[in-house]
């Protein structure tokens, strides 16, 4: 883990200065970087600056209500919480989900992942891509965009509001919706709507295969730049179905190392804690999570599209499928650990998910009655899925009275907590150490941490309950104290 | 107003979720015409970090930290106009519902007290605001002009509004634009 600019030695003699807030990104934080008399840089650390404690306030909530007020965690993916929130309270009913109930879930996902991945690409990177990290910051937006690049600017608002559009059909409204409850869903697509999604997903899927085919150009033109910016190896970690393919809504947990060599597989997410542990730093309202395995050192672990596309075998549907081989073919025998190149999996992530509406548009179940199951009640339920930026993780206790008395929110962010602030520094000491600082240098810094797409939205609002590892460090850096909570149930 | 200047518009979330912003992006390719009335300032879509002198500032999310009052306040400054957005502005919505529970219980008990946690740490460093013991609507702070409710409010209740005011209208939402959900 590179520590040497995670805290400085002697940060009362260095001059601060702040990016704040981190802009074009969903949610609230901010970057400060500590230099010296000489502009050499010594300490860089992302903060997440704010907290809400949704998991203490929902209990004493009746359990059917958290679907419908924990997706208030994030308007931007707001169908993940809503998911993962209903999936673990299946478990809490028993219920295993009618053909009709999951195939209404995925496709309100895969809506979800669809204006998401656009959203994040088109509205908020593309600026950097399209015009320089340092170029001109009053064109540097989505405004500039349209202006410059009309074309490309309309494909990414009409795709993101086709994805929209799907979320309205299968949750009844575009943000914050009701769709998903636990047990099932409360309606599927009418005849009409079926239709009327039937119409454009086939220029929906032309534009994704557009989008993965610019932001793979926009890689390999600037190959050396994009594959060093701020890059750095570590493990990832997803969910990959049974048979090894992408899923993002169900599966099981594998994690590789920075070779792709496989860590663990079929990992049940409902022990979740047995593989994760995370630790506090004080300078953050946001944990630093890692795999228990290898501990924090080696342990730490980047999630989302670059991990996902990398860990899966193959991808279902055939036009991300052929994109996927050519991304891991441009890797060649190592994975890509190129922070820049989160946006070619993120594309190749959105023509999975355009192509994966059209199936399901295409199958009778969605128009199905049968919406609702139930079975044998339980107490504990977990619920995991891939949310547009990672792992996503929820994790509940219901009492006899249908109370919720816990509750565990794992945010995907969350996950790239460590990875955001290696990337960060890896860009401090290329492009910062050591000069004077302009806007357009700052940029740099920004565009590391919008590879991510983290939703700092999500990553401030959950207050944590998994195990945790503390350690207790001295003036000179040493540790004079390590505590681990042990990993049981919340 | 003259007819050829664009409004300057400034926006921010502050304890929201950004879904108010999601909808106002769900005005979709309205919002290229729009761009033709309107200039953004301070945004998340824009890399503009301190809000300027505006036409209308849009707030989206309540009061939970010191640095929200600092941002309200800047607003509040520079907008002719304040436009508090949705649900959590309006009147803390859902994170005010931590406002029945006492924060440094809470904290202490996530940082410190978790079983099996002899010493732990609430995050204390300079950089973090200080939180709020309890989340504060907008209005309790500074004055607000408009009040548009909704978790979120619709794309449609958004582009009805910024319609009336670019017209010189005084908005007015009607029946169906209002909604609290």
């Amino acid at each position: 883990m590179n520590l040497e600019l995670e805290t400085a030695a002697n940060a009362e003699n260095l001059r601060r200065v702040a990016i704040d807030p981190v802009s074009r990104v969903e949610g609230h934080g901010k970057v400060t970087i500590l230099l010296d008399a000489d502009n050499h840089v010594h300490q860089v650390r992302l903060h997440i600056v704010e907290f809400r404690g949704f998991e203490k306030f929902i209990q004493g909530r009746p359990y059917w209500e958290v679907p419908v007020m924990v997706q208030r965690l994030c308007g931007i993916c707001p169908v993940s919480h809503h998911l993962a929130a209903s999936k673990a309270l299946d478990m809490i009913v028993g219920a295993k989900l009618t053909p009709t109930a999951e195939k209404i879930r995925r496709l309100m996902h895969y809506g979800q992942i669809l204006q998401s991945h656009a959203l994040h690409f088109f509205h908020l990177s593309s600026p950097d891509l399209l015009f320089g990290f340092d170029s001109e910051v009053a064109k540097r937006n989505i405004v500039g965009v349209a202006a410059a690049h009309p074309d490309i600017a309309r494909q990414g608002v009409l795709l993101r509001k086709y994805g929209q559009e799907v979320i309205h059909y299968t949750a009844g409204k575009r943000i914050h919706g009701t769709g998903s409850v636990p047990g099932g869903v409360n309606k599927a697509l009418t005849i009409e709507e079926r239709a009327a999604l039937l119409a454009d997903v086939y220029q929906v899927i032309a534009w994704s295969r557009d989008a993965v085919e610019l932001a793979k150009k926009l890689h390999l033109t600037n190959v050396s730049l994009y594959n060093s910016f701020g890059a750095f190896r570590s493990n990832m970690l997803s969910l990959v179905a049974p048979d090894g393919a992408l899923d993002l809504y169900d599966g099981a947990l594998r994690a590789r190392d920075e070779t792709g060599a496989i860590l663990f597989d079929h990992f049940d997410t409902r022990r979740y804690w047995d593989a994760i542990i995370e630790e506090v730093r004080p300078w953050s309202y946001m944990k630093f999570p890692y795999l228990r395995s290898l501990g924090p050192e080696r342990g730490w672990y980047k999630v989302g599209p670059l991990a996902r596309v990398q860990n899966c075998d193959h991808i279902t549907t055939p036009f991300a499928d052929m994109a996927r081989r050519e991304f891991v073919d441009f890797g060649g025998s190592q994975p890509v650990h190129a922070t820049l190149a989160y946006h070619w999996a993120r594309m190749i992530e959105m023509l999975f998910a355009a192509e994966s509406i059209k199936e399901l548009l295409h199958d009778d179940d969605i128009v199905g009655t049968e919406l609702m199951a139930k079975g044998e009640r339980a107490e504990r339920g977990v619920g995991v899925i891939e949310a547009p930026r990672g792992t996503l993780i929820h994790h509940y206790r219901v009492n006899e009275d249908d109370q919720i008395v816990r509750a565990n929110l794992i945010v995907s962010t969350t996950h790239n907590n460590q990875a955001m602030n290696e990337a960060i520094r890896q860009v401090a000491k290329r492009y910062l150490d050591g000069r004077k600082l302009t806007e357009g240098l700052l940029n740099h810094i920004e565009v590391a941490i919008r590879a991510f797409d983290p939703c700092l939205s999500c990553a401030t609002h959950a207050l944590g309950k998994m195990p945790l590892a503390i350690e207790l460090i001295d003036a000179d850096g040493e540790v004079v104290d390590r505590l681990i909570r042990s990993s049981s149930a919340c | 107003m003259t007819p050829n200047r664009k409004l300057k518009v400034a926006t921010t979330s502050l304890a929201g979720c950004f879904g108010c912003h999601m909808s106002f992006l769900d005005i979709d390719e309205r919002l290229f015409p729009l761009l033709d009335r309107i200039e953004f300032d301070r945004s998340p879509l824009t890399d503009i970090k301190h809000c300027g002198r505006c036409d209308i500032g849009f707030i989206e999310g309540g009061i939970c930290n010191a640095e929200n009052v600092h941002v309200l306040r800047e607003f509040r400054r520079n907008c002719r106009l304040l436009v508090a957005v949705g649900a959590c502005a309006i009147n803390g919505g859902l994170p005010a519902q931590r406002n029945h529970l006492d924060l440094g219980n809470c904290l202490q008990e996530v940082y410190v007290t978790e079983p099996g946690l002899a010493k732990g740490g609430i995050p204390n460093d300079p950089e973090l605001p200080l939180p709020l013991d309890k989340v504060h609507p907008l209005h309790e702070v500074v004055k607000v002009d408009y009040f548009l409710p909704g978790c979120p409010p619709s794309a449609d209740a958004i582009w009805k509004f910024l319609n009336d005011l670019l017209t010189g209208r005084t908005p007015q939402l009607g029946h169906g634009l209002i909604q609290y959900d």
